[in-house]
């Protein structure tokens, strides 16, 4: 085990960036012509940084799975972007947007990357709003603010219920800019398989054409990875059906280490699971926790109808157990208060998997048109997918996989441990910690992309020594041909299993054991379950067709076989950390009211693994996470 | 209560192996479904049932399933995104249709989106139009406070309706032309609303129409279908915007092609 250095600058932490700014080596314009940039994915991550690249005159080739990068995932998000403007006088600033965001990360983030997060929060609004982001605004023309999940003050800029898509369409739209001028060649519909290390630097990517199956590759003189979240490894979560670990997980085959991979996020308004046919899960903004009443009947089994169900025999858990949060309580708490009440066997609905979410005294109070001005969007979808008016019935909710904190490993300068690789976005580990704020994530793959990599880019290229590849050579060849030979395994088991039913049987499992409450028995369970399923994902799947063409199901099984590996890593890293802290809750630590008791005499770290080859345990490696200017506390809210 | 009932249909599909061959109608009789089913579960489930009997799935595509994407691209019946108004064909549910119904799926048919195979489309053209006028040229950093500029909410408002196109292409596969105007309207109409597109409002009417002819896009008679299937329930209003813009600009920056529009 080694201690890892994240080469956090020293100084106050104000003055960390600023001064790193100054100190990092500049290149001329003429000379960023000559440095080839490889950006994979083109959500707010990847599209920002692109974009940006280009405008500074780097050559970019920038890669995506789906057929346009308007579509990345994180169009999906609804709530809107943080950022401390202090517009609303209520007494925000760097300081407590930073402060928030470590407290609020459960003291599992590193602090030098929060502050500097909440010092670029700002010029991203500046940056949107000059691009023609239509963010919500009041009558006299400035823009409006609303409040968050985890926070006191009003610092969320929002779109309608639509903030991720506006952001998304901004960046897309520089890209555009950069596609039309000729300085990003686009490459939609195609798919990383594997990074390409040369001399312990990475210097390109093997790539298949999604279209023509073609497999080849791109060579250049830093790869980023801005390739999103693993959530997709539970089979159900909110995460678009495409999203995967495939490229974080091969970079990390090839040397870069993945960070606290049990970090997952479970949101708890999420729309129930109707049956075996479920693909996806469907998030309902958390704002509804604003005027919706939360509740459970107090009796298990009670099959009336919500509205027979008299005052006095329901019980409004979360006002009970958090008088001053009530409804409000943070996104690991409300989820694992959910899970809790079901296991009693008080939940409601098919399978009794969802509590309810009541708008009766909300609309009696304020009437039905209040309500709908502020949530009519969303319960309309609600009535969409479920069949169910929700201004008649209670709507019913339950907790799903939403995101995930864990990622690769990065430096300061978001340098994975592997040379010439930065990682962005939400496929990155940093500024998280243990759970992500609410309006955050948006937040996070805009400054990454937009203010911080353009500047630690431009320095690795100044001062690495970089030799002349090209992807001709021989460790292209070899990337390639362990590439090709894996689509032709996949082609060749021809069994009986479908891709997506072994997918099924992930899920279900990691969500049993390594979901909303983990202990050292289960772990241990899953962690011997799942190479027995990625031994009959290997002798059994069915993949039809073949690779020369259009193939979704060998599109998805290289995904799931992909799962399959780091499944184990998540279950392993789950077990490790023996404390409960955000997102990752241990049943063996919790208070005596069943909140999460983290232990930082033992875990205050980051758990870094490095692949030590197929079949042997991955190697820990530490980064100590040290609280200079933030007191380390326990959260409480109460 | 949602029914919880099983029902039967028959779905016929439209297969494509590639965009060089020539695609025919299958059909696949007594399709199992739940009312609760979203329209793309029941594929997700026939194609289970394909690999199953060792057929080749069938392709589509889909990735948010939230309707905001703008992936997914069926023609349900006729209707692109089918029956139900302003609603994506991701969130269309089986409770939509009845016990023993026939079900048509095609996918968009326009010739500037080929299709690529089975039930997906390449509408890279879609691309190709933004990338030529639909943005703001701002570099990064160095812009002004974002409240420097105020923007009057109703602008702001009528920014965002139009903003709020998600690029699926419906427009194109329901306009008897295969027109993309409200397409290409929506985005010159969120930016023409805002002071900071403003600057560009010439440049990108010309540019966008410009690159939509050269697709293959062909113009708007009138028909309104755009705005019938429009998910988002785009005003057709945007299409007036760009025609005026073109014209506008056409006469300033002496361009002479109108953009279609003015009655068939």
């Amino acid at each position: 085990m080694t201690k890892l250095d994240s080469r956090v600058p020293g100084g106050p932490i104000e003055t960390k960036w600023a001064r790193h700014k100054a100190e990092l080596k500049l290149m001329s314009p003429a000379n960023k012509r000559r440095h080839r940039i490889l950006v994979v994915g083109s959500g707010l991550a990847g599209a920002s940084a692109a974009a940006s690249l280009a405008e500074l005159g780097y050559p970019v080739l920038c890669f995506c799975f789906q057929d346009s990068p308007r579509r990345a995932h994180s169009i999906a998000a609804q709530g809107g972007i943080n950022a401390a403007k202090d517009y609303p006088n209520d007494g925000d600033s760097v300081w407590r947007l930073f402060h928030d965001t470590i407290k609020g990360g459960d003291f599992r983030a590193r602090e030098a990357n929060v502050h500097r997060l909440a010092e670029v929060s700002g010029s991203i609004i500046d940056q949107c709003v000059a691009q023609g982001v239509p963010f919500a605004r009041e009558y006299g023309g400035l823009l409006d603010n609303r409040s968050f999940g985890g926070a006191q003050v009003s610092r969320t800029f929002y779109a309608r219920g639509q903030t991720g898509q506006q952001l998304l369409l901004g960046a897309y739209q520089a890209l555009a800019r950069q596609i039309g001028l000729g300085r990003v060649t686009m490459f939609p519909r195609t798919e990383m398989l594997d990074v390409v290390v040369v001399n312990g630097v990475a210097r390109g990517i093997v790539v298949r054409d999604l279209v023509s199956g073609r497999i080849e590759s791109h060579a250049g003189d830093a790869v980023v990875l801005a390739t999103g979240g693993y959530a997709n490894v539970f089979f159900l979560s909110t995460n678009a059906k495409g999203c995967n670990v495939t490229a974080t997980w091969r970079a990390h085959r090839r040397g870069a280490l993945f960070a606290n991979p049990c970090f997952t996020q479970i949101h708890p308004t999420c729309i129930p699971v109707s049956g075996d046919h479920q693909s996806k899960l469907t998030l309902m903004s958390e704002s509804l926790r604003n005027d919706g009443r939360i509740w459970v009947p107090r009796t298990p089994g009670d099959s009336r109808r919500p509205d027979r169900i008299p005052e006095e025999e329901r019980d409004y858990y979360l006002e009970r157990r958090y008088p001053s949060f009530g409804n409000l309580a943070p996104r690991d708490i409300a989820s694992r208060a959910a899970k809790a009440v079901c296991d009693e066997g008080r939940g409601v609905g098919p399978g009794g998997l969802g509590v309810y979410l009541d708008f009766a005294g909300a609309i009696r109070q304020l009437g039905e048109a209040t309500i709908r001005e502020r949530y009519g969007n969303l319960f309309e979808m609600y009535e969409r997918i479920t069949g169910e008016d929700p201004y008649r019935r209670a709507m019913r909710i339950y907790p799903a996989v939403h995101y995930t904190m864990g990622g690769l490993w990065v430096d300061y300068d978001l340098m994975s441990s592997l040379p010439g690789l930065f990682v962005l976005g939400e496929a990155n580990f940093s500024d998280h910690g243990a759970n992500r704020l609410g309006a955050s994530a948006l937040m996070q793959g805009l400054a990454d992309g937009y203010f911080i990599l353009p500047h630690t880019i431009g320095h690795f290229l100044a001062t690495a020594r970089l030799e002349k590849v090209d992807a001709g050579g021989a460790e292209f060849r070899r990337a390639e041909g362990e590439a090709q030979a894996r689509v032709k395994r996949l082609l060749a088991v021809n069994g009986r299993r479908t891709v997506d039913s072994i997918h099924k049987e992930l899920g279900r499992l990691l969500w049993d054991h390594v979901g909303m409450a983990r202990e050292r028995g289960g772990l241990e369970d899953a962690l011997r379950r799942i190479p027995e399923l990625r031994e009959r994902f290997w002798s059994d799947v069915r993949v039809l067709g073949s690779g020369e063409e259009l193939n979704q199901s060998l599109e998805k099984a290289g995904r799931v076989a992909d799962f399959l590996e780091f499944a184990e890593l998540l279950a392993a890293d789950a077990l490790y950390r023996d404390e409960s802290c955000g997102g990752h809750f241990r049943v063996e630590h919790q208070t005596e009211e069943g909140e999460a008791k983290r232990d930082d005499a033992r875990f205050c770290h980051v758990a870094a693994w490095e692949h030590a080859g197929d079949g042997r345990p991955a190697v820990l490696h530490q980064e100590p996470l040290t609280f200079e200017f933030v007191h380390l506390a326990t959260r409480s809210y109460k | 209560m949602a029914s919880h009932a099983a029902m039967q249909v028959t779905l016929h599909v439209w297969r494509q192996r590639s965009r060089d061959e020539p695609g025919r109608m299958v059909a696949y009789p007594g399709v199992e479904v739940s009312p609760d089913m979203s329209f793309l579960e029941m594929l997700d489930e026939l194609n289970e049932r394909l690999t199953a009997r060792g057929e080749e799935p069938i392709a589509f595509d889909s990735d948010c399933r939230e309707g905001i994407c703008g992936a997914c691209s069926l023609t349900v019946n006729g209707i692109p995104h089918g029956p139900r108004k302003g609603t994506t064909v991701c969130q269309l549910h089986l409770r939509s249709f009845r016990d023993g119904d026939e079900i048509f799926v095609e996918p968009w048919r326009a010739r500037a989106f080929p299709v690529v195979k089975d039930l997906v489309v390449d509408r890279g053209a879609f691309d190709r139009i933004i990338a030529a006028g639909g943005f703001v040229s701002v570099r990064t950093g160095g812009c002004p406070d974002a409240n420097a500029i105020p923007v009057p909410k109703a602008a702001a408002e009528a920014a965002m309706d139009a903003a709020s196109c998600i690029g699926c292409g419906a427009c194109v596969a329901a306009c008897p032309n295969a027109a993309a105007m409200l397409f290409v309207g929506a985005k010159v109409s969120h930016l023409r609303h805002l002071p900071q597109g403003r600057a560009e409002q010439d440049r990108r009417a010309l540019s966008m129409v410009r690159q939509m002819d050269a697709e293959g896009f062909g113009n708007c008679s009138n028909y309104y279908e755009c705005e019938a299937v429009c998910p988002k329930e785009i005003s057709v209003q945007v299409i007036a915007e760009l025609n005026r813009d073109y014209l506008k600009a056409s006469f300033l920056h002496g361009e002479r092609k109108a953009a279609g529009g003015g009655g068939s």
